[in-house]
């Protein structure tokens, strides 16, 4: 009897897949070296690897990563200060670029080459050479049948090699015989597979090394270049810097911001879309239309521009101690919550003098879309995203700002060090505007008038090329995966011989791989179809004797 | 700027009433499946079922006409050493016929199902079936009532998530039967992880009704989760295949060393009524291979969507973490499947591995893990 090992091996022929071997081989260093590359190129081994990838991927997902949230990991590591410098040591929050991490997968991929290469030579040999021929004994193969006929051996098999080469099998006649094989698409698959997870790769690796990112905030009715001066910070890479910004630039004309007002979610957003004129080239003159939303960038220059946040710009006008304007226009202030409650301050660095000593002043406080009718309960606090209500707070300071000194300043925060707050009647000195108002500052500083609001919308500009690659190699890695997986790899072999009698006896016999439920079904088919040529001789004897009388014999 | 129209409460309401509702048919049916288990386990078990009655009938029919009709019976080989035949039979004027029979075959060791030989646990389970398919109407109301309520696909967040998943995976049982394939022994463990699904989704996960943030407007809402939630469904029925593969491969050993009873002291007539360890076996892997490279295409649809969204389509955010380690563990799997001394037993505690990542995935992260994918709205 043909035992399982028997027909497992045989079907694994099927698949060039590399076989497992136990010990070194050789002698000396080189058959050691030799040893430990068949060992890295093996099934098991890749197996190990892909597990071992896959335990090392855990860890990021569950402590904050440096990549995603920098904050995060400074928050993290000031609540943690016990463990932080040992997961620092192992590159616990730069997991995804940490050495063990980088270790395992280039293992794999050196694993993948070793393996996949061969292996692609091996399948062009396979292509090359003929079906393999026809066991001799047929009757051993997992997939069988047999009949006698009255039709002349020849005949038969010349008809079986017709009728599997109509079929799509690559067949060939020699020694009495048909040896027949399909389903190459299953190994190409295979291999198509595994290597669009290079191109996968390759395309990561593009990106890394040659992509850009920079941040930009920009108010309604105004402009931005793309130029390391005009953004707000930036990140490159290796080949991707400052000076390699393409030139293109755009003009936010407008943003519509739309919220839902019912309901349990009243004030979750519902659109947010920033509409512009752009340029790009050296053409400045020629300006595009074009709508930027969550989810649809635009595409501009070899660039993508991405709508990132939003917030409002109250108008602000300045008047200093002689009525002349000293500051005017709209200062961008940043949400706080997500009825965008929103912070802020004005500089006005060029207010002159004031009782002759140069002056500077500052503002800080709240720009509220929404105001309540009252803070008493709440606070400075916005109630709806949208602005039906807005109301400006602020408080005054006076003194020098510290913008003179040459080093570089948040614009969002006021540095009090060297500037003193306006009181009135002993108290901060403290306005609530509406538009339209203005505020007379104490002390004869001037005033103030609130003018109203513009938005602002901010944007990310991402130069990432590799895109495509990786999406090439993603979209033939599914392809190669599905003939990987649905196509069967199978061979089929007829034999057709004249008996003592006369008659000549038909041998059909297939071999597939194991998961395979369908080779005993096409087989049947193609008998049944060969029976055209070759009929059944009606008191057929039992084939199960003849079977078993030949396994015996073994 | 009136938006309240955008919500019709109504709609909503009534998606709502259906959930409970489909809830309550399917604890019955539950229930109905669980006295099909109990008679069964009273018939004697060694009584042929009714498919395999059938089949014998077939067999009768198709040797009748074979004078003169072109027949072939093809012995097949199967790995545990025993043999079945399949004959196909083609007259002139008429279609092919194709029967199947087993002798000391796997297809014999496929027990009876959960009835047994017991005519009333057969009929509580037909009652069952009916019941999950009533149950299954109702539930694929409130899915499409609450599409209706706000004009989109009903998964914006995760009580939508699991209850198009929970259809899902009913449907797809409901539609192995449809195709005539003998898995009513499915029934009992698909309605007790919907009913779970389900009663975590009306509890613990429950959002109105509302529209999406503008970050979920997009044509790949629409690919990237339906094709998630069938995957999950799917995943989910190949890992019960995978628990019942174990837990017969168990029993046969049990068996085989001479004791009586199924593991964790089970009735050795539950285990004997179901289908052979190497069925199982064959079920999960099937199902794990289908559904991979969907797993992928889902994996690199949300990639895409995370280019248009974000800016960059991987950035080891924990959800697209997870969903790459519940691949690489997949892959893993059918890796395992094709290196010796990996197969059976080992492979399977894979899959199990690479399931439990998927549920991580689907509730570890959505509920305890903070990432850029928190619509779970929990
Ligand atoms: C980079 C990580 C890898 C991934 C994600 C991966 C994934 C897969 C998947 C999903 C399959 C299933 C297709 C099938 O069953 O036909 C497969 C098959 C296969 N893989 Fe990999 N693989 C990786 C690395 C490797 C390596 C390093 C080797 C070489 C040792 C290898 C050799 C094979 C072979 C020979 C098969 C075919 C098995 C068969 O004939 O069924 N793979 N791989």
């Amino acid at each position: 009897m043909s035992t399982q090992t028997d027909l497992e091996t045989d079907a694994e022929r099927l698949s060039s897949a590399p076989t497992e071997q136990d010990g070194p081989s050789g002698i000396g260093a080189l058959g050691w070296l030799r040893w430990t590359w068949r060992q890295l190129t093996s099934m098991r081994v890749a197996l190990i690897l892909l597990f071992l990838l896959s335990l090392a991927a855990i860890p990021g997902s569950l402590i904050p990563q440096n990549s995603q949230n920098a904050f995060k990991v400074q928050t993290w590591k000031a609540a943690h200060p016990g463990v932080s410098p040992v997961y620092e040591k192992l590159q616990l929050f730069d997991v995804y670029s940490s050495a063990w991490f980088s270790a395992i997968y280039i293992l794999l991929f050196v694993s993948l080459a070793g393996c996949i290469i061969p292996r692609t030579w091996q399948f062009v040999g396979v292509l090359r050479a003929k079906p393999p021929a026809a066991p001799k004994n047929l009757t051993r193969m997992p997939v069988y049948a047999a009949w006698h006929t009255e039709a002349g051996h020849k005949a038969v098999n010349a008809a079986a090699y017709a009728q599997l080469k109509r079929r799509g099998f690559r067949a060939h006649l020699s020694g009495g015989a048909v040896a027949a094989e399909k389903g190459y698409l299953r190994e190409v698959g295979n291999l198509a597979f595994h290597l669009s997870l290079f191109a996968l790769l390759a395309g990561f690796a593009w990106a890394s090394l040659a992509s850009g990112e920079g941040g930009k905030l920009v108010i309604e009715k105004q402009g931005y270049s793309n130029t390391a001066t005009q953004l707000d910070d930036f990140t490159g890479s290796q080949f991707y810097g400052l000076e390699d910004l393409d030139p293109f630039g755009f003009k936010l004309d407008g943003f519509t911001a739309r919220y839902a007002t019912s309901g349990p979610q009243a004030g979750s957003a519902r659109q947010f879309t920033a509409h512009i004129r752009y340029w790009t080239g050296s053409d400045t003159g020629k300006l595009t239309k074009g709508d930027i939303e969550v989810n649809h960038p635009l595409e501009i220059g070899g660039n993508k521009v991405f709508l990132i946040g939003h917030g409002y710009a109250p108008v602000v006008t300045v008047k200093n101690a002689k009525g002349e304007k000293v500051y005017s226009g709209p200062t961008a202030f940043l949400p706080q919550d997500g009825n965008l409650t929103s912070t802020g301050v004005l500089k006005v660095n060029d207010y002159g003098e004031k009782d002759g000593k140069k002056t500077q002043l500052g503002f800080n406080g709240y720009f509220l879309p929404t105001a309540p009718e009252s803070f008493e309960k709440t606070g400075p606090v916005s109630l709806f995203p949208d602005a039906a209500d807005p109301m400006l707070v602020l408080t005054a300071y006076a003194g020098d700002l510290g913008t003179d000194s040459g080093l570089p300043q948040n614009v969002y925060q006021l540095d009090t060090k060297h500037l003193t707050q306006l009181t009135q009647d002993g108290n901060p000195a403290r306005a609530r505007l509406k538009p339209g108002q203005a505020w007379t500052l104490p002390d004869g500083y001037g005033t103030l008038t609130f003018e109203g609001y513009q938005q602002w919308a901010s944007f990310t500009v991402s130069h990432r090329p590799g895109n495509s690659i990786a999406l090439i190699g993603a979209v033939a890695a599914i392809l190669g995966l599905i003939g990987s997986l649905f196509v069967q790899r199978r061979r089929v072999w007829v034999r057709a011989t004249a008996g003592p009698d006369g008659r000549t006896l038909v041998e059909v016999a297939g071999l597939a791989r194991s998961e395979s439920a369908r080779i005993a079904e096409e087989l049947a088919e193609i008998a049944v179809d060969l029976q055209d040529d070759a009929p059944a001789v009606d008191d057929e004897p039992s084939d199960e004797p003849a079977r078993t009388a030949q396994d015996s014999k073994e | 700027m009136n938006l309240a129209s955008s919500v019709d409460p109504q709609l909503a309401d009534l998606s709502n009433k259906l959930i409970y509702s489909a809830m309550a048919v399917y604890v019955i049916a539950m229930f109905a499946h669980i006295f099909e288990w109990t008679f069964g386990s009273k018939g004697a078990v060694a009584v042929r079922s009714v498919e395999q009655a059938g089949l014998a009938a077939a067999v009768a029919a198709a040797q009748g006409p074979a004078k003169g009709a072109k027949k072939v019976t093809v012995t097949v080989a199967s790995a545990d050493g025993g043999t079945t035949t399949l004959t196909r039979t083609a007259l002139a004027d008429a279609g092919a016929t194709v029967v199947t029979s087993g002798r000391d075959t796997v297809a014999d060791l496929d027990g009876p199902g959960a009835a047994g030989s017991s005519e009333k646990g057969d009929l509580a389970g037909r009652i069952a079936v009916s019941l999950a398919a009533l149950g299954a109407v109702l539930h694929a109301g409130a899915v499409l009532t609450r599409g209706l309520s706000v004009v989109r696909w009903p998964w914006g967040n995760m009580y939508e998530f699991s209850c198009a998943f929970a259809l899902a995976m009913v449907v797809a049982y409901l539609g192995l039967l449809a195709a005539k394939k003998p898995v009513r022994w499915l029934g009992l463990p698909v309605l007790v992880a919907v009913i779970l699904t389900l009663g975590l989704a009306v509890t613990v996960l429950y959002t109105e009704s509302e529209q999406l943030v503008p970050a979920l407007h997009s044509y790949w809402l629409a690919i990237h989760v339906s094709t998630a939630i069938f995957c999950g469904g799917a995943f989910y029925a190949a890992f019960i295949a995978t628990v019942l593969y174990l837990g017969k491969d168990t029993y046969d050993r049990r068996i085989a060393a001479g004791r009586t009873s199924g593991p964790l002291g089970t009735p050795a007539s539950i285990w004997q009524r179901l289908p052979a360890a190497a069925t199982f076996d064959k079920l999960s892997y099937r199902i794990n291979a289908i559904v991979f490279p969907l797993w992928t295409f889902t994996i690199v649809a949300g990639a895409i969507w995370a280019e248009a969204a974000w800016g960059k389509y991987w950035e080891w955010d924990p959800k697209e973490t997870w969903s790459f380690i519940t691949w690489v563990f997949y892959a893993c799997y059918l890796h395992a499947r094709a290196t010796a001394g990996w197969k059976g037993r080992k492979a399977a505690y894979l899959a199990l591995l690479a399931f439990a990542c998927w549920l991580f995935n689907y509730y570890g992260v959505n509920i305890f893990v903070t990432g850029k994918h928190s619509y779970a709205g929990v």
